[in-house]
């Protein structure tokens, strides 16, 4: 397909494009951006003005459910969200059933992946069973394309098997994804430990855990020589640690979720569970110090940590719900939303969803140029929605914006040249 | 960017659930306290009955064990005519199958009127009043670690019944504030009744974060902490928690946090002495001050009668309205 996007306002932070362009793409790659290429002519066309066209989102921590908890999202699902989300690669984290700690469940999931609309990679399991225990075959895991691995939120609790599964990740090149949790402080905790918590009388979670755990991180990594990426951090102080690591030189880069970007403990309505995540919506001085983080460059990435959950595991008490925010239909208008009040520019904040996670990967961006994979997508910035069960596209409803009108919506995506979601075909 | 609304209030401001004191005004608490005064005569009478909730159903759902408070609430609404049936639920048969929105339909297919609900989780009542259907009230009997408010309202008709103007006395609660909702639900009411000094007393492991903030101050030793006091309030300590990582031994908890009569020497010499029960003694509290005359740990008990029923005869109005 020979397809023209035509007076788009184009946002690459890779090659630095900030203007109303037009982008020519032949098959999976560009061929032009701004300057026709000799002897083009178009299949199809976009019509993008009043639309933004940036790099396509990228998503380093994806709940994909399947296989083993379909009932709360399946990988078509997921996917068809993730591609009308603006996402054009999503990363599965390896928390599924089973676990992604072998090759065959890697087959399975890439099997099952073959025909849904965005690229699916796989982080794979740091420990077999995510048990901390015994090593997963992570050689295998990397021989067949998993980009990482991780213990997701599973606590590697025995302080030598986490040293040793970072040599043996640093022996292979693979790098780590980590969240940062001491086990004991977080314990039962299930909001963020402060005066929300003891006026609601639910166990709090202090920030300490999080620090604990990624100053133990930060030491072992550079012992161990591992390449990490922090993933979801919560607390304002994490960020001194991180800086102070990369001053050393030690290769890590770091997220924090949309939620967590958006949210503060403040927020939680009554004992709405839909508020229920971890790691916990922590201050608002906390949210505001970390989005100024990325803002600054000093952690690299937004991410959606998007986790579906079934109905019933969020219509019960806030201490048996489960934790997690079903956060990929509202994630374009929230970033906007942080634009909008001037946390962060609009150049930065795409490069946080786009650029920066690829390079976390490990890949290589060359942004909207002549020759680059053509992974785009178009948003409309202005136009509002509003968030129910009946429009997200996750399965997952478990969303604390539900009932919220959202400003900014994804208009198309493309993947590998490939038009995947057009929102006028999903009208 | 989102509304908080306090789902125990109607449109008009009144109550129709009665899930937690925060967020109430000084007006609505009088206003039980007074109406509860109305109810202390009946239980005097030879027919201690008032046809106030006749014909309706009262269900006390009790997902965690008490005895007391169940008892109390039971009574107070057989003595307001209402039928009162007992479920009690064992929180490990629930979490076996059927979920508590689940147990909740199945329940309200028996047309009850009001739920009593006591729960190990906090934010259990104010589900269960989410899920209700309109006209069906809901009372939290102590949810988890955050909130008891009839309690909290019985203590405070027991305190105004001896000590009536708020706005002059000194309060202190002691023992364990992190776990307890008595607490949190008792420093409401002070504050929103105008008490100008509220205090708890407790080592650090049993306080719970920035507590502060809701205008307490933080005392570690006891007799700083009840020095000139009109009223101590003294906490139930958990069996579990006397022997764990917070505290080393209940006698060492005694010998450091027990009211004792030379403890209590420091307060005012006319301090009142409470006790949401039921007492350690020899944990929190001394035998002797438990028995003494400065103790109402038995009038708040009979006051919780009243006030029980205050509330329920006020939602019960509000709620079929």
């Amino acid at each position: 397909m020979k397809l023209l996007i035509k007076n788009g306002h184009v946002i690459d932070p890779v090659n630095g494009l900030n203007n109303i362009s037009n982008i020519w793409i032949e098959g999976s790659k560009i061929v032009g951006v701004g300057k026709k290429p000799d002897g083009f002519i178009k299949s199809r066309e976009i019509d993008a003005s009043g639309l933004v066209v940036c790099p396509g989102f990228v998503d380093i921590g994806t709940h994909l459910r399947e296989p083993g908890l379909e009932h709360k999202g399946t990988i078509a699902s997921e996917a068809a969200a993730a591609a009308a989300a603006g996402f054009t690669t999503i990363c599965c984290t390896p928390n599924t059933i089973p676990v992604i700690d072998t090759p065959a469940v890697v087959e399975l999931i890439n099997q099952r992946a073959r025909d849904v609309p965005v690229r699916i990679k796989c982080i794979g399991a740091l420990t077999a069973g995510l048990q901390g225990k015994v090593l997963a075959e992570m050689h295998a895991l990397k021989a067949i394309g998993c980009v990482g691995v991780s213990n997701g939120g599973n606590a590697i609790k025995d302080t030598a098997v986490f040293r040793n599964a970072l040599e043996y990740a640093a022996t292979l090149g693979l790098t780590v994804f980590l969240r940062p949790e001491d086990h004991w402080l977080a314990a039962e905790g299930l909001i963020h430990e402060g005066l929300i918590s003891t006026k609601k009388g639910l166990a709090g979670i202090p920030a300490s855990a999080e620090l604990v755990d990624l100053a133990k991180s930060l030491v072992l990594i550079e012992q161990t020589g591992a390449r990490a990426h922090f993933q979801c951090l919560s607390v304002a102080r994490s960020k001194h640690y991180l800086l102070q690591a990369r001053k050393r030189g030690l290769p890590i880069t770091s997220d924090i979720s949309i939620s967590h970007a958006s949210l503060c403990d403040e927020d939680i309505l009554d004992f709405d569970t839909n508020f229920h995540v971890r790691p916990p919506l922590r201050s608002r001085s906390d949210r505001r110090s970390l989005v100024a983080a990325v803002a600054k460059g000093d952690i690299d990435v937004i991410t959606a940590h998007h986790e579906p959950h079934d109905r019933d595991s969020k219509a019960t008490t806030f201490a048996s719900s489960s934790p997690g925010i079903s956060s990929l239909d509202t994630f374009l208008p929230l970033i906007l939303s942080l634009v909008e009040k001037g946390e962060i520019s609009l150049m930065k904040a795409i490069d946080s969803i786009s650029i920066q996670p690829a390079l976390a990967l490990g890949q290589k961006h060359n942004g909207i140029s002549k020759g680059a994979v053509a992974d785009l997508c178009c948003f409309d910035p202005k136009k509002e929605w509003l968030v129910t069960a009946h429009t997200m596209k996750s399965l997952g409803k478990n969303s604390p914006f539900i009932n919220q009108v959202m400003k900014g919506k994804v208009t198309s995506t493309i993947v590998a040249g490939k038009l995947v979601y057009s929102e006028k075909a999903h009208q | 960017m989102m509304v908080k609304q306090n789902i125990q209030l109607d449109a008009a401001g009144r109550l129709k659930h009665f899930l937690s004191i925060e967020g109430l005004s000084k007006t609505t608490l009088i206003s039980i306290l007074d109406h509860a005064e109305t109810f202390t005569s009946v239980g005097e009478r030879a027919v201690k009955k008032v046809p106030l909730l006749r014909g309706k159903t009262v269900v006390n759902l009790f997902f965690e064990a008490s005895t007391r408070t169940r008892t109390t609430f039971e009574l107070a609404a057989k003595r307001l005519s209402a039928d009162v049936m007992n479920i009690n639920i064992d929180a490990s048969a629930t979490s076996k199958g059927e979920s508590l929105a689940d147990t909740l339909r199945t329940l309200e297919a028996m047309q009850a009127d009001m739920f009593i609900v006591r729960h190990q989780d906090s934010g259990a009542p104010e589900f269960i009043a989410r899920q209700v259907s309109s006209g069906v009230s809901v009372i939290n009997a102590g949810d988890g670690r955050h909130a008891h408010p009839t309690q909290a309202m019985l203590d405070m008709f027991t305190i105004r019944r001896h000590k009536p103007i708020f706005e002059n006395l000194t309060v202190a609660i002691v023992g364990d504030i992190k776990h307890s909702r008595v607490a949190r639900s008792e420093i409401h009411a002070l504050k929103i009744l105008g008490v100008p000094e509220i205090r708890v007393v407790a080592p650090k492991t049993l306080i719970p974060a920035e507590i502060e903030r809701l205008g307490v101050s933080v005392h570690h030793d006891i007799k700083q902490g009840i020095k000139d006091a009109d009223v101590v309030i003294m906490l139930r300590l958990q069996k579990e928690r006397m022997s764990s990582a917070l505290l080393p031994s209940g006698s060492e908890f005694f010998n450091t946090y027990g009211l004792t009569s030379k403890n209590l020497e420091a307060a005012k010499t006319d301090a009142i002495v409470m006790h949401p029960g039921p007492i350690n003694r020899g944990i929190e509290i001394d035998s002797a001050i438990a028995d003494s005359k400065q103790s109402l740990i038995l009038e708040q008990v009979t006051n919780g009668i009243a006030v029980r029923m205050a509330i329920m005869s006020l939602v019960v109005g509000n709620a079929s309205l």
